[in-house]
């Protein structure tokens, strides 16, 4: 038997497309149970590669014959080494390319919809981190929103779709991923946008996103409403683009609310955050398509592999979005909150332009789920 | 601090599982209870390491990072956990904590000098057990003398020792630094 890699693309359409797939990852346990490669009809199997140097014998009959393997580690190397242990044992199996390491940085680009005059609007599904960016095109300009750091694939893409990047907006100072957004906007010559309230210590120029601006993509009337929305940070950002589609940060996501946290402040932010929810959006349109910048589980992911719900349907259905008592809201977002992200603090300092790591630092520092929202 | 080891390993520049595979090929060649220093830049040895020792029964002494080298020590399994305590006088760690408020107690400190350099009790004298025969006659005789390891076995053999070459007083602390939650200190 032999064994092949699988690559990060195949494996993301494994996903999309709800097959089965078996995964033995052999990373070491607290690795495995803080983050994995998950898909609605993925069984695991963990037992870290250092259990299976003297052979792969015990873990043989725990293998099913009738699905696909696949073996899965951090970098590659640990799981190269089982795969060949398992083909020298008769099995077929994959090993996944670039390992947990490629998995965290693959972006799959995923149409959204149309714009009303001709343009369109894309989805940059970060699967393994549950990132979301976005990129409008209209009429040969594209604007781009939460770019993550591996920034080639906006420039290809904008490329390939012919389109010129102008405009750069990140919705807040992230805190979870670091910001691909000044590099592209270098790249390009296109302007970098970020709200003002969370720049106060950021070390580059950048234009102020405030709310009430509109910018222009391309000729045609397509406009980006900035729409002043604090909590998450207090600079937050929500945008309302072509009256259609309502990108919300991490103010609000499909099956869960931002957290008030990150940037230390929560008990001062949570009525921020209560008023932007419970008010502020609740005056927006039902028929807003929301486009959240994070994604928490794959039951959240559409058919088509987007993220995305009308507004009326998460105010109806979204656990966050229906808490009556003003007490117990606070209660939710502000106490038992998930552990933060790995190195939030670092990745904020890096966002602000204070740090300069280098590539390998940066995705060190990224290792992880993106755990931005309370439930 | 500088680390007293039996063996080094130089995994610098190898890439996952490589310093695995070669810590453990180390391990089969070196004696029960002997220390191996492990010099690694891959990052993820530092939690692999950890976990692989401990489910291979191996000690994970600690870590020590000096720029982009990453330091490990790892003591080998000697099945220590599985033997009988024989020396009649015993102390528990909370009684020895107690005591500690007096400072004219004597410790002894048994483990390896690698173990000692990452932790131990303030005042305590490094011997390690290979040490005992030779280095015990700097010990009063009529003292009072409180002898620790890391689960009370090796302590528990250093005491016996120790009372077979006269002393008078020779105490054993349990189960030892494995639970020890009074001061410590590092070298």
């Amino acid at each position: 038997m032999t064994y092949q890699p699988m690559t990060a693309k195949e494996v993301t359409k494994k996903i999309f497309n709800k097959e089965p797939l078996f995964i033995l990852d052999v990373r070491n346990t607290s690795d495995f149970e803080d983050w994995k490669v998950e898909g609605a009809n993925f069984t695991h199997l963990n037992i870290p590669y250092f259990d299976l140097l003297d052979g792969v014998e015990e873990v043989l009959p725990k293998l099913p014959t009738d699905q696909d393997i696949l073996v899965v580690c951090a970098k590659e190397g640990s799981s190269v080494m089982v795969a060949d242990m398992l083909s020298e044992a008769e099995r077929d199996v994959s090993y996944l390319q670039g390992g947990m390491k490629a998995w965290s940085e693959h972006l799959e680009p995923v149409r959204v919809g149309d714009l009303k005059d001709g343009g369109e609007i894309y989805q940059f599904v970060r699967i393994g981190k549950g990132c979301l960016s976005y990129m409008v095109i209209s009429d040969g300009e594209a604007a781009v929103i939460d770019a993550t750091r591996m920034t080639d694939v906006f420039l290809h893409f904008a490329k390939e779709k012919q389109a010129t990047i102008k405009h750069v907006f990140d919705t807040h100072l992230h805190a979870d991923h670091i910001s691909g957004g000044r590099i592209i906007a270098k790249e390009t010559g296109a302007s970098y946008w970020l709200p003002p309230k969370d720049a106060a210590e950021v070390t580059f120029d950048y234009n102020k996103l405030e709310g009430g601006r509109e910018v222009m993509i391309g000729s045609t009337a397509i406009s980006i409403e900035a729409l002043y929305s604090p909590g998450h940070t207090i600079g937050s950002t929500s945008f309302v683009v072509d009256n259609t589609y309502l990108l919300s940060g991490d103010i609000l996501f499909i099956d869960s609310i931002g957290r008030p946290d990150l940037a230390g402040l929560a008990d001062d932010w949570v009525g921020d955050l209560r008023e932007t929810l419970y008010k502020r959006y609740r005056a927006l349109s039902d028929e807003l398509l929301v486009l959240p910048a994070h994604f928490m589980t794959v039951s959240e992911l559409n058919e088509d592999g987007t993220v995305s719900e009308k507004l009326g349907k998460l105010f109806a259905e979204n656990h966050g979005l229906n808490i009556k008592d003003e007490a117990v809201f606070r209660s939710v977002v502000s106490e038992n909150l998930p552990p933060q992200p790995n190195a939030y603090q670092q990745i904020r300092e890096v966002n602000m332009g204070k740090i300069i790591p280098d590539e390998e630092e940066q995705r060190e520092m990224e290792i992880g789920p993106n755990r931005c929202a309370v439930r | 601090m500088a680390i007293q080891t039996n063996v080094t390993l130089d995994a610098i520049g190898l890439a996952c599982p490589m310093p695995i595979v070669k810590t453990k090929k180390a391990m089969n060649a070196m004696e029960p209870g002997q220390v191996l220093e492990v010099l690694a830049t891959d990052k993820g040895s530092k939690a692999d390491l950890q976990a692989w020792a401990a489910s291979s029964g191996h000690q994970y002494i600690g870590i020590i990072e000096e720029g982009s080298v990453l330091k490990h020590y790892l003591r080998k399994s000697n099945g220590e956990e599985e033997t009988e305590k024989k020396h009649p006088y015993v102390i528990s760690n909370e009684e020895l904590v107690e005591k500690l408020q007096d400072s004219s107690v004597i410790i002894v400190d048994v483990r390896e000098a690698a173990e000692y350099a990452f932790t131990h009790i303030p005042g305590a004298v490094s011997i390690p057990i290979g040490d005992l025969e030779k280095e015990a006659s700097s010990l009063n005789k009529e003292a009072e003398i409180y002898v620790v390891c890391r689960t009370g076995n090796r302590s528990d053999l250093a005491a016996q020792q120790l009372a077979k070459q006269g002393f008078q007083h020779v105490i054993n602390v349990v189960p030892g630094m494995s639970q020890w939650t009074g001061a410590t200190e590092s070298l």
